[in-house]
């Protein structure tokens, strides 16, 4: 489990991150989902005891991360496939990461197994392709065995079926009751792949929920209505607590189901030339949520 | 000691320290071969002449080992992987250091023993303390040189910008303030460099160090470096 509480960062007068607080649970995938520069991989470096948080902190199963004493045993974590020495094989890379935390040095092997590189093992790292050195990233990151797993970006310029790689090992990783949290800055993505979401924007934090309750909310839809009697039904429409926008004889009405309004129409007796739910789509919906949080993180 | 261990892997599973490593032998053996062909009368001092060549080499691996980590961002995995920063530092200064030590004993017994070799007839015998310190000091000064540099490393985080620092500030600055009139020659045994070759060469008549004093000084100014260099490294975001 992974516990932010009040966290901040700040660099000069830029505030990268402010004020987080969310829980990451066990088995289970949870997207950390945001724009670029929304300070996701800001957050994870906190996390994993790389920066230093202005306020707040950070917890592993109650430890802060520095304090924990083999830390690849308990979280493994891909920030970014390039930290790599280009002239150093993946099998060497492995092999002083492993020793760091006395992991056996069969372990090595082994990971190199399970993300297919058994193969290029004592070829440079430098010569990867970006689908080869994620998987050595993902190789050093399920290295210790660890439970709680943290991954940014990890599809970012993959092929398809790179994608669909991680994406199967990821719910895997879940499934085994581990801890599962990678970011994204899309949304699509992560509701293919997560159950639940943490989405930030500039920094603060704007939703903790599952995947459903955040596409239910974030796609909650207005229904258009076309009537010869607009004011008639916009007074009865508002009385019901509705929102209502007017645009000649066609209103957008929000808070109100098509089957509502249908019905209020018919109490009223008011003639009604269109009714038609409008259904946001999502990613819509998205930029709405964080373009909001962009004018909230200025003022 | 495990850290000891993953720093070994870590500076000798790229190929660069080998070539610095080879390069100081090559350089500072190279130079006291072709001095004891071409003249029959040279001295033990004189087969350590490249000492300060094979040095700057030998720095340059030094600092390299830090600043590479830096460049390629496996810094950032050490600390995840060892989040007590001053432990793992601490070790890569240790193996940097031995590494850095024993090219220098190797550096100058070869030049000695090269020289041996080609020009037999030359009085090249240890015989004085003086003479030891110059061919056995070197490993110590090549190893507190070494934990300068990896300092350095820390301190700067860049490659070109560490060896910059190590190559100007020996070979040309502390050369400079010698220039300056009376002030620069009360200066120049203070000047780290100047200090250590104070301790292989001897120090002149009316210095402010004997030669052991040199090298106590010159140590000092590694160890000062290197606490600099660990505490930025720990605060800074890595």
């Amino acid at each position: 489990m992974i516990e932010v509480v009040g966290l901040g960062k700040r660099y000069g007068r830029t505030t990268a991150v402010r004020d987080l607080s969310f829980t990451v649970r066990p088995g289970r995938v949870t997207g950390f989902l945001g724009p670029n520069g929304a300070g996701k991989s800001t957050t994870m470096r906190m996390i994993l005891g790389l920066d230093r948080p202005s306020s707040g902190h950070a917890l592993i199963d109650g430890t802060p991360y520095r304090e924990l004493r083999h830390p690849l045993r308990k979280v493994g974590a891909l920030l970014d496939a390039r930290w790599v020495h280009p002239n150093r094989s993946a099998r060497d890379h492995l092999r002083w990461l492993a020793r760091t935390n006395r992991l056996p040095p069969g372990r090595v092997d082994e990971v190199l197994d399970q993300v297919g590189l058994t193969a290029v093992a004592r070829k440079r790292a430098g010569g990867f392709s970006l689908g080869m050195a994620q998987r050595l990233g993902i190789a050093s990151a399920l290295l210790g065995d660890p439970e709680v797993l943290l991954f940014d970006e990890p599809v970012n310029g993959l092929d398809p079926e790179g994608i669909a790689w991680i994406r199967g090992l990821m719910r895997g990783l879940a499934r085994q009751g581990r801890t599962v949290f990678v970011s994204s800055h899309l949304l699509s993505e992560m509701s293919q792949t997560a159950d639940e979401l943490i989405v930030i924007g500039q920094g603060k934090l704007i939703s903790q929920s599952t995947v459903s309750e955040f596409v239910a909310a974030a796609t909650e839809h207005t229904v258009r209505v076309r009537s010869p009697q607009v004011e008639r039904l916009q007074k009865a429409l508002v009385h019901k607590g509705a929102t209502v926008e007017q645009d000649g004889a066609t209103l957008v009405v929000g808070g109100l189901s098509s089957a509502e309004i249908g019905e209020l129409a018919a109490a009223h007796g008011v003639v009604l030339h269109e009714l038609n739910p409008q259904r946001g789509s999502l990613e819509e919906a998205y930029m709405r949520l964080t373009a909001g949080a962009v004018e909230f993180g200025t003022s | 000691m495990n850290l000891l261990a993953v720093e070994r892997i870590k500076l000798f599973s790229t190929r660069s320290p080998w070539f610095c490593m080879i390069g100081a032998l090559g350089l500072t053996v190279g130079f006291a071969s072709i001095l004891a062909i071409k003249s029959e009368h040279v001295s033990v001092g004189a087969t350590q002449g490249m000492y300060l060549l094979g040095l700057m080499v030998v720095m340059v691996m030094s600092t390299l080992a830090v600043t590479t980590e830096y460049r390629f961002g496996t810094i950032r995995t050490t600390f995840q992987a060892v989040p007590r920063r001053t432990g793992a530092l601490l070790a890569k200064t240790t193996v940097v250091a031995l590494v850095a030590g024993l090219v220098g004993e190797v550096a100058a017994f070869g030049s000695l023993g090269a020289a041996k070799l080609l020009q037999p007839g030359a009085a090249l015998s240890l015989s004085t303390a003086a003479d030891w310190r110059a061919v056995a000091g070197s490993g110590l000064v090549y190893a507190l040189a070494g934990v300068m540099a990896v300092a350095v490393g820390v301190l700067v985080r860049q490659s070109a910008g560490a060896v910059a620092i190590l190559l100007v500030v020996p070979l040309l600055v502390e050369n400079l303030v010698g220039l300056i009139p009376d002030l620069g020659a009360k200066i120049q045994p203070w000047l780290p460099f100047q200090a250590a070759g104070a301790f292989l060469r001897g120090t002149h008549e009316g210095a402010p160090y004997s030669p052991w004093g040199a090298l106590a000084y010159f140590a000092v100014l590694a160890a000062v470096l290197l606490g600099a260099a660990l505490v930025v490294a720990k605060k800074r975001d890595a």
